[in-house]
């Protein structure tokens, strides 16, 4: 199966353009100590920005009550859906978009333009190790945020338990990393804090429109479905949806996954390439 | 002065520290450093640093002046380890400090130019993030007391004076007790008080044998705090030596007025030129000589000079003579950077050895 992300992937071995030196870009081995040190300094200071919490943990929760109504509106008949299963998937879409996409790139684009990056650079943390302690407490807060609603959602709107809680954990934990890795990413393209409000809006609006956050892609006409697919946030939605509905078939799951973990190499690759550890001058 | 060998006379042997017992270690070398920043989408790039060496030894404060853009930032960037060199080699403890970063970082600190901390968190949450991704770090608290800021510590970043955060990243720089420091105008923003204490602090540094590589636009600092210090132009070292080597490259000074009455002519033939109406100055390598025969001169006619003033050249004078040649030769070729001055790489490498030039200061 060729397709644009794997054949991209494959095309580019190792980081052509930078320095030949082995290993520029150190990710081998993981210090717990320095990510909970850097993690811990990054925790105070989201709990010391109202703003960016208010977006990160309200937001999320608020969207969801609007997707409820639009569920409740909308004809689901003969899509094999209820509203239990187009709210909990479009629940956790809205807490990779808010608390994670959108929430990290303000970080890593304030931690850039404070000279924050360079400075940590200059010790001894490496560079997976800076950009994942930076990540963290949004993460966490995105997995305290997907128990609840999707806990809380669950037996409110009646879903009983997933039939594939292991789909449920796999889906969770992949739109988790797929979401920091592409606001690393993203970051490429936003120049300072100001650009940082307007970067998340594209994925934000084709995640809307595309992924199945509001509207799942089964009310989609099929050939505008087959181009959805290969979005980066629907296969996580299609994932999580199929824990309850079990809709995927073996092969659909895997495809999914390979999609995700595409969309999570492309962006790594993107990262290592293009992040930028200080503001342009 | 601490471990310096008195068995003989060889300059600069020190002992150096732990266990490697080669004398007089190079802690940093830098041969042939080039570093050029990759093309936007259009031109092909600036080339910050054109082809520098220069050597600093374990234990020794180095210091590199230049006007702003010469290159400094761009050279101690490489050196930190946060950018590879576009050309030539540099080695930090024996170690490439890119590649070989991991091996390298526990032994260095870095004070950037400008200080990067999250504007707000606390002075000791800053310290105790920091001391948390270093190894065997000093306690916080340690840290900020070597500078002074151990009052501060809950006082959020963003509140501190300039010159408290260049203490705060002084501090940072420190926690890792560091073999070789890199400080990057640690001084600038700070009051007098707080460049003495850093000086002092530097000094005590040194004499537990950290190297040191600083940069600054303070030259009295640089005069005072280093070893040795090469000055920076256009991405080129065009002088280099000890503070009194470089001033003594360049020309000293004899000023003074004739007395009413005494008109130019009567002044030795060559001294007639310097004249401009009754005030005579005079740049000369010779001082002694000149001044010997001008004050001859003066005995045998009987003429009282007014105001004499003669001195060799300050490292300032030295300085702004350099940086004002550099803006005569504006759209320098790519080998002017060099012409007119001491060979950079040997006056660089062992300006230690060479015997100090005339130092003579004679006031009247």
């Amino acid at each position: 199966m060729s397709t644009p992300t794997t054949t991209q992937r494959a095309g580019t071995p190792g980081t052509p353009g930078t320095p030949p030196a082995p290993g520029p870009f150190r990710a081998a081995r993981l210090s717990p100590q320095r990510i909970g040190a850097l993690g811990r300094a990054e925790l105070t200071l989201l709990l010391r920005n109202r703003t960016a919490l208010v977006m990160a943990v309200l937001v999320p929760i608020m969207l969801t009550f609007s997707i409820r109504s639009a569920a409740q509106q909308a004809d689901l008949s003969g899509t094999g859906l209820s509203v239990a299963t187009t709210v909990l998937p479009g629940s956790v879409g809205m807490v990779l978009l808010f608390a994670v996409y959108s929430n990290l790139i303000g970080v890593y684009v304030a931690r850039r333009e404070e000279l924050v990056l360079k400075r940590l650079r200059t010790g001894e943390a490496t560079d997976a190790e800076i950009l994942g302690a930076c990540a963290l407490p949004a993460v966490v807060i995105g997995v305290a945020q997907c128990v609840l609603l999707l806990g809380g959602g669950a037996v409110v709107l009646d879903a009983g338990a997933p039939a594939r809680p292991d789909l449920l954990v796999v889906s969770v934990l992949l739109g988790l990393a797929l979401s920091a890795v592409l606001a690393a990413a993203s970051t490429a393209v936003t120049k300072s804090s100001e650009m940082a409000q307007l970067t998340p809006m594209p994925l934000m609006l084709v995640t809307f429109a595309g992924s199945g956050v509001f509207v799942p892609l089964e009310v989609f006409p099929d050939k505008l479905a087959a181009v959805c697919e290969w979005l980066p946030l629907t296969p996580v939605m299609e994932l999580l949806r199929s824990a309850w509905t079990e809709q995927l078939s073996g092969a659909g799951t895997l495809r999914a996954l390979g999609i995700a973990l595409a969309w999570i190499a492309l962006s790594w690759f993107l990262v290592r390439r293009y992040f930028r550890w200080e503001p342009r001058r | 002065m601490t471990f310096v060998m008195d068995t003989d006379d060889v300059p600069h042997c020190r002992v150096p520290r732990g266990s490697v017992s080669l004398d007089g270690m190079d802690a940093i070398e830098v041969e042939g450093l080039r570093r050029r920043y990759s093309a936007d989408s259009k031109g092909e790039g600036f080339e910050a640093v054109r082809g520098i060496s220069f050597s600093v030894r374990e234990g020794e404060i180095f210091a590199l002046l230049g006007t702003n853009g010469a290159g400094k930032t761009s050279t101690v960037e490489v050196l930190e380890g946060l950018a590879p060199a576009t050309g030539g080699s540099v080695r930090v403890l024996g170690l490439d400090p890119y590649t070989q970063r991991t091996a390298v970082r526990p032994r260095t600190g870095v004070m950037l130019q400008e200080g990067g901390f999250p504007s707000e968190l606390t002075v000791a949450e800053t310290a105790r993030m920091w001391a948390g991704v270093t190894s065997d770090a000093r306690p916080p608290a340690e840290a900020l007391e070597l500078v002074g800021l151990g009052a501060r510590r809950d006082v959020r970043v963003k509140q501190l004076s300039g010159g408290e955060r260049r203490r705060l990243d002084l501090a940072l720089a420190l926690i890792g007790r560091p073999e070789v420091l890199f400080l990057d105008e640690p001084t600038t923003g700070m009051d007098p008080e707080g460049r003495r204490d850093t000086a002092s602090l530097v000094r005590r540094l040194r004499s537990e044998g950290t190297t040191v590589l600083l940069t600054t636009h303070y030259l009295e600092e640089a005069e005072q705090l280093s070893d040795r210090l090469a000055i920076m132009q256009a991405g080129r070292i065009v002088a280099a030596g000890t503070a009194e080597q470089v001033a003594a490259s360049r020309p000293s000074r004899i000023t003074f007025r004739l007395p009413a009455g005494v008109p130019a002519e009567r002044l030795p033939e060559d001294w007639r030129g310097a004249a401009d109406g009754q005030k005579v100055a005079r740049r000369t390598h010779t001082l002694q000589e000149d001044l010997t025969g001008l004050l001859l001169w003066a005995r045998d006619t009987g003429v009282a000079l007014e105001g004499l003033h003669a001195r060799s050249a300050s490292l300032e004078e030295a300085f702004l003579e350099i940086a004002e040649e550099g803006h005569l030769r504006a759209g320098w070729g790519d080998d002017a950077g060099t012409a007119g001055f001491a060979d950079p790489a040997s006056a660089g490498r062992r300006a230690g050895h060479g015997n100090s030039n005339e130092k003579t200061g004679v006031r009247a």
